[in-house]
């Protein structure tokens, strides 16, 4: 019994880091803990949390996707070019782009699921084609003015919080029902175990990467939406390096990277601690090139510990 | 302290997350002697074994190496004392010589380079004490899996093993090769190293060892002299009950006009022209050697390979699956040779091991009915007699008999007809072969069809009603249950059809 609740401590060991984190900020900065502080973290946060949802689907069948920072991107100049050189409403617009950044998903399932090219080349590939394709369709130029209204998505509030913030933890609660009460859950979890007996369990494992690499790229597409709204102009570079970042979060939310392995719930308090991090640094004044140094550091340590904790259960 | 043993385990208890795996072993062992190790799947050998090269931490006891007494083991500390260990998989380098392995790790440098002229001299000594005819340059990879077996054995002699553990040693290995291993074991012995020798095959054990330790379910059970023993007390002391009849016998349940599934013609994935007729209640064995197309065959009716012509009817109509998802709709199941590697999902639980197939058909909107899934589990757990604390237990943690009977709860779960049983009992001890085997005549009585493929012969023979016997993808014949006879079977294996086009 003893084991049981260690092994409880265990699989919440990173909610005390996170808690180790917060107290630690707060005595190096008191206005850290201000509510506009945490309300500012919870919003820039809101934008990896919702891309990790689909990022901790496709780590969960040991697969990774590299093109979500650029599905970022160009969701940011598509739904700003729709609205304000195309003409569309806002409605149609950002229904349009998130279909797009799902049909990027779609494609990255072809490549991984039906042609067979590793999932970090094929995202990687797919994430330099979209990259130029933002360049292309902006011009490397930011687009601008859109309607009053569209700012509500990111930077609205419904009392006290923040509408990102909402749409957050809505995708979250999306993302736990999948993986948990749903069928598809189970089959990540034994597609991302062992492909191929899940493939004579009776697994279509070709349709279960397709759906989830379009997960991945529908809620890269909402974190798209919600940062145009959030900075209310286009970037060509909006969602550089974005990928990382997620990817960040979710591993240090303890996916493991070998597939099979992970909770959505903890996954949140990955999401969390980067938030966090990048904002106790901000406020104490750490340049923006140690920022990377750090984050780098963290996301070892996150595999890192990953690694070592399945070392130990090999004994 | 007491020179007597080179080796001493006292009291060793093994605990894991829910499952005692050693309870309060103790065991010994004389400088020079050959000690068998038996017992069933998990009854604790392997972790046994483990605790002595330092893999395992035992969770209490004492092991004493020459009177010098640990708590635990590391591999370090396990080299320095001189136990060695022998594994089921080999640690080479197959890409390197004979010689370069026998140094891996430690090679005999010159400064910065390495010696390659001193290694291959020394691991001609070394080869040369051990009677082992290998030249040292050969690569490993380039040898038969026997003479890998033997640089291994020369590795550990080497590094001045006093106690030599091996596991399954003869599993990989052909008679012939089984023969030169006893000779070195023998040789060994006689140089005062004592061996550890654990095997399935009791004829190996009654054949090489002085003594003989025998542990049931984690505990240590007892230690009988080889020559005053004979197989029905090993096997009484292994599971705990006589072995009156290795087959149960089934009462005639074949529907002789109802035919399940039929193949005509069929070609593909190596296998040609096979034609083939399977009757409803009955086991039709399909015997040959490994690599004869059995496996291939099934592949293709689980629609896991592609049929490039010929028919596969099911219930009389022509069926054509494409991917395992439609054969296991249509009534079609395989359990599969490697029950680890194709069979269970091992980091998954016992209950969705055994919901697998069936969550779309249990969901509504997607949603699992946790009720029905809980239920499903409970009753093919108690039907199949799967031994586990709960149904949250990883199937990692469960024995090779019981992860084989989760595999085939997960299969009557989604209701299947015709199950595929390739190589059923492969790694699997005595009791819970025969709980298999009754399994399956339980199966065949409640109006399931059984297509077994076995290469073990006994096992062919014993369980099927009529077996037909492949070789090189063809079918070379067919025996009726009155002519089953090992030679027969053989002899079909062995021949090729000459076929007049």
């Amino acid at each position: 019994m003893k084991s049981t609740v260690m092994n409880t401590i265990k699989s919440k060991a990173i909610w005390f880091v996170l808690a180790f984190l917060f107290i630690g900020f707060t005595i190096a900065n008191p206005r850290f803990i201000s509510t506009k502080n945490l309300f500012t973290i919870a919003r820039q946060v809101s934008m990896y949390g919702i891309a990790a949802v689909g990022m901790t689907f496709v780590i969960l069948i040991a697969g990774i996707d590299l093109s979500a920072g650029s599905v970022i991107t160009l969701v940011n100049i598509v739904c700003a070019y729709l609205m304000v050189k195309a003409g569309f409403g806002m409605a149609t617009a950002v229904i349009l782009s998130v279909l797009m950044a799902t049909l990027i998903g779609v494609l990255n399932g072809f490549f991984v699921s039906t042609i067979g090219i590793p999932a970090i080349i094929a995202t990687f590939a797919s994430q330099i084609i979209f990259e130029g394709a933002a360049y292309l369709i902006s011009g490397g130029i930011p687009i601008y003015g859109f309607d009053e209204r569209f700012k509500v998505i990111g930077q609205g509030f419904i009392g006290p919080v923040p509408v990102p913030v909402i749409i957050m933890i809505i995708c979250f609660g999306i993302g736990s029902f999948i993986l948990n009460k749903s069928y598809f859950g189970r089959n990540f979890y034994a597609v991302g175990g062992n492909e191929e007996a899940a493939k004579l369990s009776g697994i279509q494992v070709g349709r279960i990467k397709y759906m989830i690499y379009s997960l991945s790229g529908f809620f890269a597409g909402l974190a798209g939406i919600v940062m145009l709204s959030r900075t209310n102009s286009a970037q060509p570079t909006a969602g550089s390096g974005y990928e990382f970042d997620v990817i960040t979060c979710v591993v240090l939310g303890g996916v493991s990277v070998a597939g099979g392995h992970g909770f959505m719930s903890n996954v949140v308090a990955g999401v969390m601690i980067i938030g966090c991090l990048t904002n106790g640094m901000i406020l104490m004044n750490v340049s923006s090139y140690t920022q990377m140094i750090v984050k780098g550091l963290v996301l070892l340590f996150a595999v890192g510990f990953d690694c070592l904790q399945k070392r130990k259960s090999h004994y | 302290m007491n020179e007597e043993y080179v080796l001493q385990l006292q009291h060793i208890r093994k605990e894991y997350p829910g499952v005692i795996a050693l309870k309060d072993v103790s065991i010994e062992v004389k400088p020079g002697e050959i000690l068998g190790l038996i017992g069933e799947n998990g009854a604790g050998k392997s972790t046994l074994i483990k605790c002595c090269s330092g893999a395992v931490i035992p969770t209490s006891g004492k092991i004493l190496v020459n009177g010098k007494e640990f708590t635990s083991m590391t591999p370090q500390l396990a080299a320095e004392n001189g136990i060695a260990i022998i594994y089921q998989e080999f640690n080479n380098v197959k890409g390197l010589s004979a010689a370069e392995n026998l140094f891996l790790g430690n090679p005999i440098r010159n400064g910065i380079i390495v010696d390659q002229k001193a290694m291959e001299k020394k691991a001609k000594e070394v080869f040369a004490q051990l009677n082992i005819n290998i030249n040292p340059k050969t690569l490993v990879g380039d040898l038969t899996v026997g003479y890998q077996q033997m640089v291994e054995i020369a590795k550990a002699i080497k590094q001045d093993a006093k106690v030599l553990i091996m596991d399954e040693p003869s599993a990989p290995l052909t008679s012939a090769e089984v023969e030169s291993m006893f000779k070195i074991c023998r040789l060994l012995q006689s140089k005062g190293v004592s061996i550890i020798y654990i095997s399935h095959r009791l004829e190996e054990i009654f054949e090489l060892t002085s003594r003989i330790v025998i542990l049931r379910d984690g505990d240590y059970i007892t230690t009988l002299e080889t020559d005053k023993s004979n197989v029905n007390e090993l096997i009484r002391h292994m599971v705990g009950r006589d072995l009156t009849e290795s087959f149960p016998p089934r009462k005639d349940c074949i529907e002789k006009d109802h035919v399940i599934l039929e193949l005509r013609n069929l070609t593909g994935n190596g296998d040609q022209n096979i034609d083939l007729k399977l009757r409803k209640g009955e086991i039709l064995g399909l015997g040959g050697l490994v690599g004869a197309g059995r496996t291939e065959l099934a592949q293709m009716i689980f629609g896991c390979a592609a049929v490039e012509s010929g028919k596969i009817l099911f219930h009389g109509k022509e069926i054509l699956p494409k991917t395992p998802r439609e054969a296991i709709d249509l009534g079609i199941a395989l359990v599969p040779e490697d029950r680890k590697r194709h069979g269970a999902l091992l980091e998954m639980c016992v209950k969705n091991n055994i919901n697998m197939p069936i969550y779309p058909r249990i969901s509504k909107f997607s949603v699992i009915d946790s009720k029905t899934e809980k239920k499903t589990a409970e009753k093919y757990k108690d039907d199949l007699r799967i031994k586990t604390p709960t149904l949250d237990q990883q199937v990692k943690n469960l024995s090779g008999g019981n992860q084989q009977k989760v595999i085939l709860g997960k299969w009557l779960a989604a209701n299947s007809e015709l199950i595929i049983f390739d190589e059923p009992t492969r790694g699997i001890d005595v009791g819970a072969k025969f709980e298999i085997y009754k399994l399956m005549n339980d199966l065949v009585e409640s109006g399931k069809t059984i297509l077994l493929i076995s290469s073990e012969l006994e096992e062919l023979m014993g369980m099927s009603d009529r077996i037909v016997v492949l070789s090189q993808g063809k079918i070379t014949g067919e025996l009726q249950k009155e002519e089953f006879a090992q030679d027969a079977i053989m002899k079909l294996a062995f021949s090729v059809k000459e076929e007049v086009e």
